[in-house]
């Protein structure tokens, strides 16, 4: 722990800021591009599981409880190893970007399958019987009633993907934690851990910290308007305070 | 077609059977190991966190907070690495042990620690919820017994919170079993890492002496077989019991309530 104190391994580390920042850089854009790919995977999924089709419940059911069930790592080993063996070979970071997509699409799509469960079953026939088609109904209908129960777990879900691209290290990626651990074994490099390890953990924080602490507070404070709201919640709790009270 | 034959008759190769299944144990024992030993942990986490807000005590509430932001929100595979560097290995598991050399069994010990502090401020926060989702009667009614509050905590709040947070606790192991894949980048025994080492010397055990494509889709294949049997029991466990939940919930809303 001794490199902590150290101002040699400090200056090690702001003299290579460069490269810690291009870690960064990296970590971003794949998470970017991933994040948009699982966003676009998750409601195609979540609009299929909500569909009432049997066959099309099955299709989501099975892609959510394989890839749910599954490692990360594996998921990406197989792609990357699969794809260089048979000389397709993408690169590291697009094959990332595609194996982290479709493993986060597969929370997306649970949370916005979630999300419209959780409108009431009348506004669809409601919708319905105002003439509404599928597509008209889930747009003015269901969607803007569902977004605000679908965005502080997508946030967390967010805050797992970014976490997750630390993945990418097993197949020797350029991303934030690759490039912390090639630093600190390098070469001329090597040795100073405690505050490349700092460093790093600290971007880290920076970037999840106030995504997680919001998609918790929006969370809390989503259910506490829920609760104001719907007078049968309301109405269960006296019950239960006047029971305490008697 | 003969590349895949040859890529199967790997599996069936005289000790990859029992390397393979040995990978499994350490894959169960260090999530289990992982899981319990962080709920002790995060258990206490979490009470100092949901209690600790007045007087002195609060500087306890303030540190495990600040515990259980730290680990949430960096990345699990950096805590591996800090754990491999500096966290010292008590000589006792330093020896050779369950067919590991003393190099391994260090590793399996940093390893396996890395995996308990950041299981620790998963489970913390779930206990939390658990703790929040226990009336405040129940602690003046247990005061009024005259419990003093490590009783209380003890027989009465700890016990309702527990029952309530197991469904999510048994898929924070599948999380667990998932994550546990990250010490492929460390160690050497667990399942996943285990694979790695079997595709890495693929050539020699197909008898072709060239890796193939067909050899990546059975070694991984084989992989996500057992990861998918191990989780989808648990998680099909995990359903049932919320399924029974809700409907205890629905036939007893006053027990609920």
């Amino acid at each position: 722990m001794s490199g902590v104190f150290s101002m040699d391994a400090w200056a090690t580390v702001w003299n290579h800021r460069e490269s810690f920042l291009l870690g960064l850089g990296n970590t971003l854009l794949t998470a970017c591009f991933a994040l948009a790919l699982a966003l676009a995977i998750g409601i195609l999924l979540g609009l299929l599981a909500t569909s009432g089709k049997k066959p099309l419940q099955f299709i989501a059911r099975v892609y959510v409880e394989f890839i749910q069930n599954t490692p990360l790592l594996l998921q990406l080993c197989f792609l990357y190893y699969a794809l260089a063996f048979a000389g397709l070979s993408m690169g590291v970071i697009r094959t990332g970007i595609v194996a982290l997509g479709v493993y986060t699409g597969a929370y997306m799509g649970e949370v916005v399958r979630a999300a419209i469960e959780s409108v009431p079953k009348g506004q669809f026939e409601a919708a319905q019987a105002q003439g509404f088609g599928y597509l008209q109904r889930m747009a003015y209908i269901i969607l803007p009633q569902s977004i605000p129960v679908m965005l502080p777990p997508m946030v967390n879900q967010v805050v797992n993907l970014f976490k997750n691209t630390s993945c990418l290290y097993i197949v020797g990626g350029a991303d934030l934690i690759s490039v912390t651990y090639s630093f600190v074994t390098g070469a001329s490099t090597g040795g100073a851990y405690a505050p490349a390890y700092i460093v790093c953990g600290a971007i880290f924080f920076v970037v999840c910290f106030p995504l997680s602490t919001l998609a918790t507070r929006w969370e809390a404070s989503l259910k506490e308007r829920k609760g104001r709201a719907d007078p049968a919640l309301t109405a269960a709790k006296k019950a239960a305070v006047l029971k305490e009270a008697a | 077609m003969s590349t895949l034959a040859s890529s199967f008759s790997i599996l069936t190769q005289p000790g990859v059977f029992v390397y393979l299944l040995r990978g499994i144990a350490f894959t169960c024992i260090i999530s289990v190991l992982g899981v319990i030993l962080g709920l002790i942990l995060g258990s206490l986490l979490a009470l100092a966190r949901t209690y600790c807000k007045k007087g002195p005590a609060r500087i306890l509430g303030w540190l495990s907070a600040a515990y259980i932001e730290l680990f949430r929100n960096t990345p699990y595979l950096l805590w591996i690495f800090v754990c491999v560097v500096f966290c010292p290995c008590p000589a006792f598991f330093a020896h050779k042990m369950f067919g590991l050399t003393s190099v391994e069994m260090k590793l399996l010990f940093k390893a396996a620690l890395a995996l308990i502090l950041f299981n620790s401020s998963v489970i913390a926060e779930i206990v939390r919820g658990g703790l929040n989702g226990v009336a405040k009667g129940q602690f003046e009614a247990g005061y009024s017994q005259g419990f003093n509050t490590a009783q209380v905590l003890l027989y009465i709040i700890l016990p309702q919170a527990y029952r309530n947070i197991v469904p999510t606790l048994l898929s924070q192991v599948i999380t667990t079993i998932k994550d546990s894949s990250y010490l492929a980048n460390v160690a050497t025994i667990e399942l996943m890492a285990r694979i790695r080492q079997l595709l890495s010397a693929a050539g020699t055990y197909n008898g072709l002496g060239t890796v193939n494509v067909s050899d990546v889709m059975v070694l991984f294949g084989t992989a996500c077989v057992i990861y998918f049997v191990i989780n989808f029991t648990l998680s099909c466990i995990v359903r049932s019991m919320q399924t029974r939940r809700k409907k205890a919930l629905v036939f007893a809303p006053a027990k609920a309530a």
